[in-house]
């Protein structure tokens, strides 16, 4: 019996070390030691990563800036966390299903959402300014894990659908304590829900350290008192990141049920634009952090082959340019709210109760437009 | 065409998930126990063994899970009927309800409806140990986006549940669990009126008793002891918290001039409080004394020896309407004398 249990724990258990198919210079780390095969994706993959970290970094940048102008009411930066949400994001198909938090705007704009809808609830016009539906990209959640059980329930529903879409859902270190995330995990494998889990642990929950959120070795770690197999990555590391999501991916895609990856990472900037980080983190261990840069990284490879030049770079940096430039254009009109929408959307028939409010909201403000 | 027979309200719910199940694939039923036990209260019996386990299945034993699992398939289009094993035992669910099932479609400007039931076995009298008699529809009722439905007897808990999975909302479908055995000679299927609509269950002209699910039948038992003493006493049953029926409650306290509100939950900041209010509002010309409440004590829902005197029963509806400032009465009298 127990050599049986053990001989299942290990096909569950991440690699030793962090998953890296490249190092923070761009050369490439030959694969021994890892718990599975991954291979090198390629060139061509690579290049739409870069390309797609370089605008999302400009887009996030931008973001912080508009909370300056007022434009934002807040923003959770991703900087530095390029290759988890651009590499995990363009790892899946536009049939799957993603659960975004408050933090995956840069995954969100990575997946093809028009940058003003995905800024709706940080501006404060929506809750949600995207079609959950139509995307197939849940509203990006902000009480944190609750939405890995609703991504447990989407990709059994795929699958009970008899189609081979997944989930990804994202996840803070922090939010790994809260029950949901237990919850979460347990269901997705007792259902062998095709559900892969993306820890991006960027070594901070607002001010509290990973050190103070668990005693786990590895979140990677937390998979296998579920049965779920897990693997961590270098999260700065993009080749490494779309390796591991191909792996999970074809588990998930072939029936075996969900996956979890710890990608270590790390938040550049503050928890949001209202955090002031140098209360808890010294600017050294930022510095640290800036040498492991994932664009930088993948720049150097896919410069080493030729599949970049200077030229190249340019030209998408302008195109970066032109695209935060064409966000603030829109970001600095004012959006249009309708009052009378807020009756429309609590109910599919608003009750009798609704409308009287709603009565007494329009009156109001025909009173206001005479006055 | 069968003639009507005695059906309890527990296989009157029973024969409601079957009949919806058998009428929309898209139906579900999962939760605890669920499945070949069919349930501790048995309202899912056979279920699982008539509709396969892809239809009603066991969970693992996790209600916010449970609930935000359901939320996730009603992305996929399927309409989840959920058991939350007792009233006390929602609340780990209660993040996921109140956060998620109650705000997605207004999250979502109204992209991502939730078609769910929720079904909640609720309240006292049946000597539970502690966590397993709470009356929790007050927290519920006090969420805008969900519905709060709870039948009094069989025939409106298969209408209503009914209803409650055709939905295109969510819906907290709360069964009084005193009421689960109680019998009532009816045809099945049938349908009551719909969500919202209040029905009085006793006609009179004196004072009208205001109240819901488990304590329906004690309110129905003091009309009929008040009937003896000379009160004609009309009875409203909401069957729906949310929607909420003004015009039934308005139209029969105008007509009686008293209001007592009956229900077994505490009445601080709860749903009789609600009731209490609107009338005041809606009737204050037509009243001729104070709304009063007749609810639970405010305490916790005491151990099973002492639950008799925590609920409320027909001595103490007596005593509200004796309470009520009748004409032949000088108002400000107490049993101890005149004030
Ligand atoms: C249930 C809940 N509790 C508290 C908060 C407040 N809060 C927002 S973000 C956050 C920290 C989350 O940290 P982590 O999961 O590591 O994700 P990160 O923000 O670093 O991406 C907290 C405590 C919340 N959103 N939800």
């Amino acid at each position: 019996m127990e050599t049986t249990a053990h001989a299942a724990t290990e096909s569950l258990l991440p690699s030793a070390h962090p998953v890296q198919l490249l190092d923070p210079t761009g050369a490439e780390v030959p694969q021994t030691g890892t718990a599975r095969d991954y291979a090198m994706p390629s060139a061509a993959r690579l290049r739409a990563v870069w390309h797609a970290m370089v605008i999302g970094r400009r887009f996030d940048i931008q973001a912080t800036a508009l909370t300056k102008q007022g434009r934002l009411a807040v923003y959770p930066s991703s900087r530095g966390q390029e290759a988890c949400q651009v590499g995990a994001t363009l790892a899946i198909r536009p049939t799957d299903w993603m659960f975004p938090t408050y933090r995956e705007s840069m995954a969100l704009v990575t997946r093809g959402i028009d940058p003003v809808e995905v800024l709706s609830l940080l501006r404060g016009d929506s809750h949600c300014g995207y079609d959950p539906i139509a995307t197939h990209t849940a509203a990006q959640c902000t009480p944190l894990s609750t939405q890995l059980v609703h991504a447990a329930g989407a990709a059994y529903g795929e699958k009970r659908r008899g189609r081979d879409s997944v989930a990804l859902a994202f996840i803070g270190d922090g939010a790994t304590s809260e029950g949901d995330f237990h919850e979460a995990l347990n269901f997705a494998a007792v259902f062998e829900s095709p559900t892969i889990f993306f820890v991006q642990n960027n070594k901070y929950a607002i001010s509290v350290p990973l050190s103070k959120q668990t005693k786990a070795p590895s979140l990677a770690y937390k998979g296998i008192g579920y049965g779920v197999p897990a693997e961590q990555v270098d999260g700065n590391d993009p080749a490494a990141v779309l390796a591991v999501m191909d792996v999970a991916l074809e588990h998930a895609r072939s029936g075996k049920g969900p996956f979890l990856i710890e990608a270590h990472t790390y938040r550049l900037d503050a928890h949001t634009n209202a955090d002031d980080a140098t209360r808890y983190r010294s600017s050294d261990e930022v510095t640290a952090w800036l040498d492991r840069d994932p664009i930088a990284r993948v720049e150097a490879w896919l410069k080493a082959r030729g599949e970049l030049n200077d030229d190249i770079v340019a030209a998408t940096n302008a195109e970066a340019e032109a695209r935060a430039s064409e966000l603030r254009d829109r970001m600095n009109a004012e959006p249009t709210v309708e009052p009378m929408s807020l009756f429309d959307n609590v109910f599919a028939e608003p009750t009798a109760q609704l409308e009287e409010a709603r009565a007494m909201v329009q009156a109001e403000l025909e009173a206001e437009a005479t006055a | 065409m069968s003639s009507a027979r005695p059906v309890t309200m527990g296989s009157a719910l029973n024969t409601a998930l079957r009949d919806s199940l058998r009428d929309d694939d898209d139906v579900l039923v999962f939760g605890e126990d669920v499945g070949t036990l069919g349930g501790v209260f048995r309202i899912t019996d056979g279920l699982a063994a008539n509709f396969g386990e892809d239809r009603c299945f066991d969970t693992p034993l996790a209600e916010a899970g449970i609930v935000g699992f359901a939320i996730g398939m009603c992305l996929t289009g399927f309409r989840p009927v959920v058991e939350m094993q007792f009233d006390a035992f929602a609340y780990p669910a209660f993040e996921q309800i109140t956060s998620h099932v109650a705000k997605m479609r207004n999250r979502t400007s109204g992209r991502v409806g939730l078609p769910m039931v929720i079904r909640v076995p609720y309240a006292g009298g049946i000597g539970g140990v502690e966590h397993h008699c709470d009356s929790s529809e007050g927290y519920y009722a006090h969420t805008p986006g969900l519905k709060v439905v709870t039948p009094s007897d069989a025939a409106d808990a298969y209408s209503l549940l009914r209803e409650a999975i055709d939905d295109p909302d969510p819906v907290i479908f709360m069964e009084p669990k005193a009421l689960y055995w109680s019998k009532q000679e009816i045809e099945l299927p049938s349908r009551q009126p719909a969500f919202g609509k209040a029905v009085v269950r006793r006609k009179g002209t004196d004072v009208t008793l205001v109240t819901y699910g488990p304590s329906v039948p004690m309110a129905l038992k003091a009309a009929e002891a008040a009937a003896d003493e000379g009160w004609s006493v009309e009875v409203v049953d909401l069957r729906t918290i949310v929607p909420f029926d003004d015009e039934t409650v308005v139209e029969s306290v105008r007509r009686t001039g008293r209001c007592i509100v009956v229900s077994e939950a505490q009445g601080f900041a709860g749903v009789s409080g609600e009731v209490a209010a609107r009338v005041s509002e809606r009737c204050f010309h037509s009243l001729q004394a104070p709304v009063l409440r007749v609810s639970g004590l405010e305490i916790p829902y005491p151990a099973p020896m002492l639950e008799k005197i925590h609920l409320p029963g027909v001595e103490r509806v007596l005593d509200a309407i004796s309470r009520l400032q009748w004409d032949d009465q000088p108002d400000l009298t107490f049993a101890g004398g005149a004030v």
